[in-house]
């Protein structure tokens, strides 16, 4: 029984990720002096498109001020960017339904929107319509200086 | 494979090898000997029909392996090189890319079948439930292929269905890690779904034995569902059901070739021809057409894990389906109830299909959730039901009762059921076509191109011209990655002799090396370079054209269309129109306009086109009037220019559409005659039996 289970286990570990796939996954760092407030931009890490959006006053706004008990997936706009950063909000691209990667700048929320299936994200990545479950993910993160971020 | 034979060979070879292994008494008892029912129509053939086309896909899976190389950088581009450059390469992919829609086209006629003359009812309930586990593996097998070309509907079409498994509560997102290999749908899980690919259909092969073995052990069912009793109901299956079988695939095969020959992409998406871009979601994501129905139901329920729950239980509840129809009549024809009840269910499946290609808004959301309850009933309402208070009409005492008492009017009977299923195949197969939903542009007004109809071939003389527009215009910017300086002397190309192709590549400067100091070089072109591009590489080429690179233009007259529209499609299926692309294409260069029309703005760096959807394109203004000169006195207009660029582009993008046009020809006739002379030889032979 052991020695069964033993055998299969290599069989279905060799599945995840290889030793050079998870070395790639390598935290990275961004420079986030090139954004100008009201643009994003998009990288990847692990294969994942990650935003980085500059958030205008009005959008800042709009994200802090919505009703919790209106969301899908209750979550403050203060438990979705750093503590001081409020202007700066970085979320994985990738749509909580299936996977689809959603359209920045786009949609009734000012914030995001996926073509595959018409979910709606709002200025602070959280889901507002549509069939996704779930707010935008957060990937980890953490300022290095005021103008540099470190993912992952 | 239903007990020890009696069959003795006579040569004294097969029986010294009869004796150490009765294979022969296995086949001649199997194939041969074997009673068949003498009242089976001719949707028992769809099983000798899967039978061959499973065959055919793995011959052919087999030989494109031999071509394909399984790497995200490299697969899209063999891809290509195998439709461009091995002897009868377009042929053979042709062949499996249709070849599965063919196989899944059979099955769905072959399940639909067995559900409306309860074949699945004791005792075949594990021929059935053998049935379903074949489907399913097909259909894993079928998606995984899809992924192999690696265009952008391939990769996005795998992201979606690998997410499916992160609605697993808790384990989800470990469990899609584990399906990639990644961190994200790459290298490894293409890897992998091709090592799978090519397993399955094996795998596959295998289920099928153990379905044939258990369809031996019960016998076949029948239109009228009685036994087999006495030797007047059965006929032996070698000759009557070989010939009937050979009558009915070569019936199939026309259908078939119609596709690969005339039609190869009606059945695709044009965004395949598109390599895979992790950074670019297509618009529209949509699932080859035999998934539709599935994809309808899985999108039609707001919940993440329910949908995918419902979209697996609508395959799994089929399992289950002996238990829940306890009817004791059999076939449908004697139970009025649940004849009107099947074909209400097989509209809805067809409904369904077509919802699952229309985008998720609206009315389209609500018409699912009606039809999946609708699906969902008929297997746990009306079957439980119907067994309950239906009172069937009274069976035959026995098959050749039945065989007596049919009537004649067989053969239009036939041919209407030949119509509508081609129609229906047409109809629901289309719908892919019609996913193809474009945001505000304007419709291309079809042309008129040489290269359309079963007759189509290339306009030399345009070819030439639009050679040329290409080099002295759109090759600025625009890549043509695909194409060679040698296929310009090809047959069915522009018709340039190998010395005026040498010639012409000996115009351009190509970057060689490193020679023997480590340096790269420029030399002069040959024949056998490709097209330099205007770009280094992507990012250059997306820095010098405002932020987006302009796209490579090999393969751009089949990786664009737009919708097509009820009832366009299923038009475009019997006139075998094509050219979505290249009218696009034309439409895009002659469609700018100076001047937004009044209330419209286009952002900045951006121009307006009546055609493009959105109507904003990077792309200013390529061609105005004069801009290139032809030595055959062709009109110097943008008109012109548009319809030779695009001619040429569309011979890039398919340089060997006359061969398959011509061939496809040859195909036709012999199929037709060889479906003839079968139809005749049925005739004969089953002369004595009705």
């Amino acid at each position: 029984m052991v020695g069964a289970a033993a055998t299969v286990w290599p069989l279905v570990a060799q599945m995840n990720p290889d030793a050079a796939t998870i070395a790639a996954g390598a935290p990275i760092q961004v420079d986030l002096t090139p954004i100008a407030e009201g643009q994003d931009i998009k990288v990847f890490w692990r294969g994942k498109p990650i935003y980085i959006s500059h958030r205008t006053k009005k959008q800042i706004q709009e994200a802090q001020s919505v009703a919790l008990s209106s969301l899908p997936d209750p979550q403050p706009d203060s438990a979705r960017v750093k503590a001081g950063h409020d202007q700066w909000l970085v979320v994985i691209g990738i749509c909580t339904h299936l996977g689809c990667i959603p359209i920045a700048h786009e949609g009734n929320y000012d914030g995001f929107f996926c073509p595959c299936h018409g979910s709606q994200y709002d200025s602070s990545g959280r889901i507002r319509q549509g069939p996704a479950p779930a707010n935008l993910a957060v990937p980890p993160y953490a300022f290095l200086t005021d103008t540099k971020i470190q993912i992952g | 494979m239903s007990g020890p034979s009696d069959f003795q060979p006579s040569n004294p070879a097969l029986k010294w090898i009869e004796r150490r292994l009765p294979i022969f008494g296995l086949v001649h008892s199997s194939f041969v000997a074997y009673p068949t029912p003498r009242n089976l129509n001719y949707w028992w053939t769809f099983g000798a029909i899967l039978s061959l086309m499973l065959a055919l896909q793995i011959l052919t899976g087999v030989i494109l392996a031999m071509h394909y190389t399984p790497h995200a950088d490299l697969a899209f581009k063999s891809v290509e090189l195998i439709v461009r450059d091995v002897n009868y390469g377009w042929l053979l992919r042709n062949m499996h890319a249709c070849g599965a829609s063919m196989f899944f086209f059979a099955v769905y006629i072959h399940m639909f079948r067995g559900l409306y003359y309860g074949s699945y009812k004791e005792p075949r309930e594990v021929l059935w439930i053998l049935g379903v586990i074949i489907y399913l593996l097909m259909m894993a097998t079928g998606f995984m292929g899809y992924v192999l070309p690696w265009g952008q509907m391939s990769f996005w079409g795998a992201t979606v269905i690998t997410n499916l498994f992160s609605a697993v509560p808790y384990f989800g997102e470990s469990i899609v890690t584990l399906l990639w290999g990644g961190y994200s749908v790459g290298n490894p899980t293409l890897n992998r779904f091709f090592s799978l690919h090519y397993l399955l259909p094996f795998v596959i092969a295998g289920v099928v034995v153990l379905h044939i073995w258990a369809l031996h052990v019960a016998g076949q069912n029948n239109p009228a569902g009685v036994e087999a009793k006495t030797e007047k109901d059965t006929v032996p299956f070698t000759p009557y059901a070989t010939i009937k079988d050979a009558f009915g695939v070569s019936c199939f095969l026309i259908f078939f070739a119609w596709f690969i020959f005339y039609m190869p992409n009606y059945l695709g998406d044009a965004d395949n021809y598109i390599p895979a871009n992790p950074g670019v979601t297509p618009a529209h994501i949509v699932p080859e057409w035999y998934y539709l129905p599935f994809y309808a139901i899985l999108r039609s329920i707001p919940n993440k894990l329910a949908g995918v729950v419902a979209m697996f239980s609508a395959i799994i509840i089929l399992c289950f389906l002996p238990w829940l129809d306890s009817a004791r009549t059999r076939s449908s024809k004697y139970r009025p109830l649940a004849k009107q009840f099947f074909w209400i269910f097989v509209v809805v499946c067809i409904l369904l299909g077509y919802l699952g290609s229309q985008p998720p808004e609206g009315i389209y959301v609500i018409a699912g959730r009606i039809l999946t309850v609708c699906y969902f009933a008929y297997f746990l309402i009306v079957l439980p039901l119907l067994a309950r208070i239906e009172t069937p009409r009274p069976v035959p005492n026995s098959i050749a009762d039945d065989v007596l008492a049919k009537s004649k009017g067989r053969a239009a009977t036939a041919a209407s059921v030949v119509l509508a299923l081609v129609v229906a195949g047409g109809l629901f197969a289309g719908s892919t076509q019609n996913a193809k939903a474009e945001e505000g542009g304007d419709t291309p007004p079809a042309q008129s191109w040489s290269f359309s109809g079963p007759f189509g071939k290339y306009d030399r003389g345009s070819l030439q011209r639009g050679l040329k527009v290409y080099k002295e215009v759109c090759s600025a910017c625009h890549s043509l990655n695909y194409v060679a300086f040698r296929n310009l002397a090809d047959p069915g190309g522009p018709g340039y002799s190998e010395a005026q192709a040498a010639a012409f590549a000996s115009e351009y400067k190509i970057k060689d090396g490193p020679n023997d100091q480590g340096e790269m070089f420029e030399r002069p072109g040959r024949t056998a370079d490709y097209f330099p591009a205007p770009f280094p590489n992507e990012q250059a080429a997306a820095a010098a054209n405002g932020g987006k690179a302009p796209p490579d233009l090999s393969l751009m007259a089949k990786a664009r269309s737009y919708k097509r529209g009820f009832p366009q499609f299923v038009i475009d299926f019997f006139t075998q129109y094509q050219e979505q692309g290249p009218d696009y294409v034309d439409a895009i260069l002659q469609g700018f306009e100076d001047k937004p029309p009044a209330g419209v703005t286009v952002p900045e760096g951006t121009y307006y086109n009546k055609y493009f959807p959105g109507h904003a394109i990077k792309m200013p203004k390529p061609l105005s009037d004069g801009q290139v000169t032809f030595d055959d006195g062709s009109p110097a207009t943008v008109k012109q220019y548009a319809h030779d660029v695009t001619t040429f582009l569309m011979w890039a993008a398919e340089p060997h559409m006359e061969a398959r046009k011509r061939i496809g020809m040859q195909v036709f006739f012999f199929l037709v005659v060889f479906a003839i002379l079968m139809y005749f030889t049925k005739r004969k032979v089953w002369a004595d039996a009705h």
